[in-house]
């Protein structure tokens, strides 16, 4: 071996990855496979072997046999699934994505395109533009891929006619022109006999532009978007050797030790403290778009796969609701008032079909009825998300600008995200209103009692977690109710599925909880219920606060078990989990909790059964809350 | 600026860690070969120096030598789980399997047999497109139905890496952290983070392995190939397949597509 090929040898190449999309029959295969054979990257032998599988089924040679490997492929003479084949020009290596062209078939298409740097649309001289040229142009162009060329084949089936060709580009520039794609390169070609494949045809002269292999050499690979904003989907946390890692792949930005970093939608903020390695060798200072990374943080706070890391200058967009161009792949039609599981980068979230705006058939350029979105079909849909999350206008940034739809194991549609006429949420969460003028109302509070049969107020329990708030409201509501009284229970696990799901546990989202709950209870007491709330509300600010929401009907009940009592109960193995270090700001561990200094009513639930606990609180009501009109 | 070892790398890492997270009963298939080392190299960089699951040798017992040897000094110094297990003999295989695949087939049936005695639902493997004309239709996530099979005709669609990871009960996924790599990759990535392989890769006599299986039907090639520069070298100008030395691919048109739509890697 020669000293320098060898050290040549340890250099790699570029690769550009390429599919090879097009309508059914128009001839994909049969260019990809003259491609291979014409760049010499066939293995040994691939030749004689197609040759002898067409020779067995009485057919002349078929390029195509050279990537469709599945014995049914070669039967029917149809591409069913995508092939990622490997070859090389002299500038660099290739990956070719022989996409199928059936309709029946165009998830696989999508499959095999979606992240190539490019595509090549096979079109037919004789028959020209068809359904399938101008879905997968249309198609391309969502799944991101702008540098498009286009090979117009079987020019021997119309005797290299100039005329045609040019029909033929002028109907697909057009065709694609209305839906915003530019293909650049309209090539002429022969697969079956190689012309302008990899070497320029003579038969063609009058053709002047690139061979199909020049088309793709001019094209370049996608990188990484570096220069966009740091964003990082936590994929996991891991804990390995006492270190707390939080996982993931950068998808745009860059990211540096000391950084502080920004978790959405949780909104806790933390110092980069390392970025890990394995094996363990220089330490690393920085890392960038494309990266899979592990990195530690200064304090311990609570982090979940899904959230999305970024810069606090330059985070994402917070929001539950938002429109999005979907294409439809699911066999059965998308349609308004379906929930499906929404999949964003890794967060995951279930999400209704709000309204559809217009639906897209891109093969046919009309838009159609807006009741439902059938499988291949492009659509204009609002979807609304049962919980906040963190994303990304797709113009912005495109990889954490697009969805996938699943229905139940199956994905069924992917879409782009557009946020035009939809506030960001972080923006109105913060909002503060001015102008306000307060109605008052034409039904008094006794006429109120009258109706309901008890004046309205609020029992607000609070006590650490663990200490029996949960267990005593939801029995002294069942009992409570039995007995005539209309009492409802407020709890804050519940709360945060809903009311409070945009909050997190630090001090300032728990005052927030607890200001809204305050006015909630407020609300419900004024319309004569008497409710039963039941949160830790650790601090004595926040619960003055609620007092003087609700006014006088408010009751202070301290729920007491004592720290090491409900240390030892650990109904939901929480205590373990902050000792552990993995939930941060937990109250009692890691976080204050102020006991009450004036309460109207202390109940000890170390020393005394549920039961009794439940009748104290229920002599309690009675004495307070007085039936006026005792219905039995 | 990532160089393209970096970003095939990134992308393992990234297929790697989004099985453990998804997916509960997960093992990784370790056929000693040049790609499943990788793979368990790629591993320990997803999760810190450790694999958090359990590494599988199906063992056909027709292994090298050396293969044997390589397994078990590497599991203990990369203190790894090592579940192992047989396969039965090649009398109780498909009858109408040309003889190389026959035999092959019985590294199937262990492999069934593993996967119903510890429950896997996710078994992670270390295939690449490049290598032969089914495995370049693969997904990433494979969804294996009842009796493991591959349906092959219809296979989910998979884009933007949201994978499929949940499967009905009884069934399970086939995971191909390593589907994109290339073989010279593979050779570049050994080169570049010096990962132990079987010596039977370098030419001795003439002689090299280019891709290792049973003893009794893998047959070496031709080359001078005895160090990674020589090997990366001889096949940036190679125009002979990768597993042209492996029997069961060659003997019929359909025989390796069958093998695999009934569970073959």
């Amino acid at each position: 071996m020669d000293m320098t090929r060898m050290k040549a040898g340890a250099k790699a190449r570029g690769q550009l990855r390429a599919a090879v999309v097009g309508h059914v029959d128009h001839g994909k295969s049969t260019v990809v496979g003259r491609l291979l054979h014409e760049t010499g990257s066939l293995p040994q032998g691939k030749v004689e072997a197609v040759a002898e599988m067409c020779r067995r089924r009485g057919m002349p040679f078929e390029w195509a046999f050279v990537t469709d490997a599945l014995q049914a492929e070669r039967d029917q003479g149809i591409t069913i699934d995508s092939s990622h084949i490997p070859f090389r020009s002299a500038l660099r290596d290739y990956v070719l994505i022989d996409a199928p062209g059936h309709r029946e078939f165009i998830k696989n298409m999508i499959s095999g395109s979606s992240d190539c740097d490019a595509a090549l649309v096979v079109i037919d001289a004789g028959e020209g533009v068809r359904d399938q040229s101008r879905r997968h142009g249309f198609l391309l162009h969502l799944l991101g891929i702008r540098q498009i060329a286009v090979a117009v084949t079987k020019m021997d089936m119309i005797g290299y006619d100039a005329d045609r060709f040019a029909t033929v580009e002028r109907e697909f520039r057009e065709a694609l022109g209305e839906l915003g794609v530019t293909p650049g390169a309209v090539i002429p070609v022969s697969g079956r006999d190689g012309d302008n494949i990899a070497a320029p045809s003579g038969k063609m002269s009058w053709y002047d532009g690139p061979t199909v292999v020049g088309a793709l050499d001019g094209f370049e690979v996608a990188a990484p978007a570096t220069a966009l904003p740091l964003r990082m989907p936590v994929q996991d946390v891991y804990r390995f050797d006492e270190r707390r890692i939080v996982a993931g792949r950068i998808e745009s930005g860059s990211l540096r030790v000391g950084d502080t970093v920004l978790f959405s939608p949780s909104n806790h903020a933390a110092v980069v403290k390392t970025i890990e390695n394995w094996p363990r060798s220089a330490p690393v200072e920085g890392a960038e778009a494309g990266d899979s990374v592990g990195f530690t943080l200064e304090e311990q706070i609570f982090v979940e796969r899904g959230e999305i890391v970024s810069h606090a200058g330059n985070a994402p967009v917070e929001t539950n609701v938002f429109r999005a161009r979907v294409f439809w792949m699911g066999a059965e039609p998308l349609r308004v008032g379906k929930r499906y599981t929404l999949r964003h980068n890794t967060a995951e979230a279930i999400a209704e079909v709000e309204s559809i705006e217009r639906v897209i058939d891109a093969a046919r350029m009309d838009r159609t009825g807006t009741e439902e979105v059938a499988c291949d079909c492009v659509a204009d849909v609002v979807m609304r998300a049962q919980i906040v999350l963190a994303l990304d206008p797709a113009a912005e940034n495109p990889r954490t600008g697009r969805i996938v739809l699943a229905d139940g194991f199956d994905i069924v549609g992917g879409g782009l995200i557009d946020m035009a006429g939809y506030p960001d949420q972080r923006q109105v969460m913060t909002r503060r209103s001015t102008n306000i003028t307060e109605v008052e109302h034409r039904v008094s509070r006794e006429e109120r009692t009258r109706r309901i049969g008890h004046t309205g107020g609020v029992l607000w329990f609070t006590g650490l977690s663990g200490a029996g708030k949960s267990t005593l409201a939801i029995e002294l509501e069942r009992q409570l109710f039995a007995r005539g009284y209309n009492a409802y229970v407020l709890d804050g696990d519940n709360l945060r599925h809903g009311l409070n799901a945009n909050l997190g546990f630090s001090p300032e989202d728990r005052a927030e909880n607890i200001r809204r709950v305050g006015e909630v209870a407020a609300l419900l007491s004024e319309i004569g219920t008497l409710v039963i709330s039941a949160f830790i509300s650790p601090y004595r600010d926040d619960r003055l606060r609620a007092r003087k929401a609700v006014g006088t009907g408010f009751h202070e009940v301290f729920i007491n078990a004592g720290l090491e009592e409900c240390e030892r109960r650990d109904t939901k193995g929480l205590y373990a989990r902050a000792r552990a270090g993995e939930i941060a700001n937990f109250t009692g561990i890691s976080a204050p909790y102020e006991p009450p200094e004036n309460c109207e009513l202390v109940v000890d639930t170390a020393n005394q059964p549920v039961e009794e606990s439940v009748n104290a609180l229920i002599r309690y009501v009675e004495r307070h809350f007085p039936l006026v009109k005792p219905r039995r | 600026m990532q160089t393209r070892l970096d970003a095939l790398e990134s992308r393992s890492i990234y297929i790697l860690r989004e099985a453990f997270n998804q997916i509960d009963r997960l093992c990784m298939l370790w056929s000693l070969g040049k790609d499943s080392n990788v793979m368990v190299w790629l591993a320990r960089k997803a999760f810190f120096g450790h694999v958090p699951f359990p590494l599988v040798h199906v063992d056909t017992g027709k292994k090298f030598p050396e293969m044997y040897a390589f397994r078990d000094r590497y599991a203990e110094e990369w203190g790894v789980e090592l579940v192992t297990g047989d396969c039965p003999p090649v009398e109780e295989m498909d009858a109408d399997l040309p003889p190389a695949a026959r035999s092959a087939a019985r590294k199937t049936a262990g492999l069934n047999a593993l996967i119903a005695a510890h429950g896997f639902t996710g078994i992670i493997a270390g295939i690449r497109r490049d290598e032969e004309g089914t495995r370049a239709k693969e997904r990433v996530f494979s969804p294996r139905g009842a009796g493991n099979v591959w349906d092959v005709r219809n296979q989910p669609p998979e884009f933007w890496d949201q994978f499929r990871a949940r499967v009905p009960e009884g069934a399970h996924v086939r995971v191909h952290p390593i589907l994109h790599w290339s073989e010279i990759d593979i050779w570049r990535y050994i080169q570049r983070e010096n990962i132990p392989i079987v010596d039977l890769y370098f030419a001795r006599d003439g002689k090299r392995y280019r891709s290792l299986g049973d003893q009794d039907i893998t047959s070496p090639i031709d080359s001078t190939a005895s160090t990674l520069d020589e090997i990366i070298a001889e096949l940036e100008v190679t125009t002979v397949s990768e597993r042209s030395g492996r029997a069961m691919d060659h003997e019929r048109e359909d025989a390796f597509e069958r093998l695999r739509a009934a569970g073959y890697m």
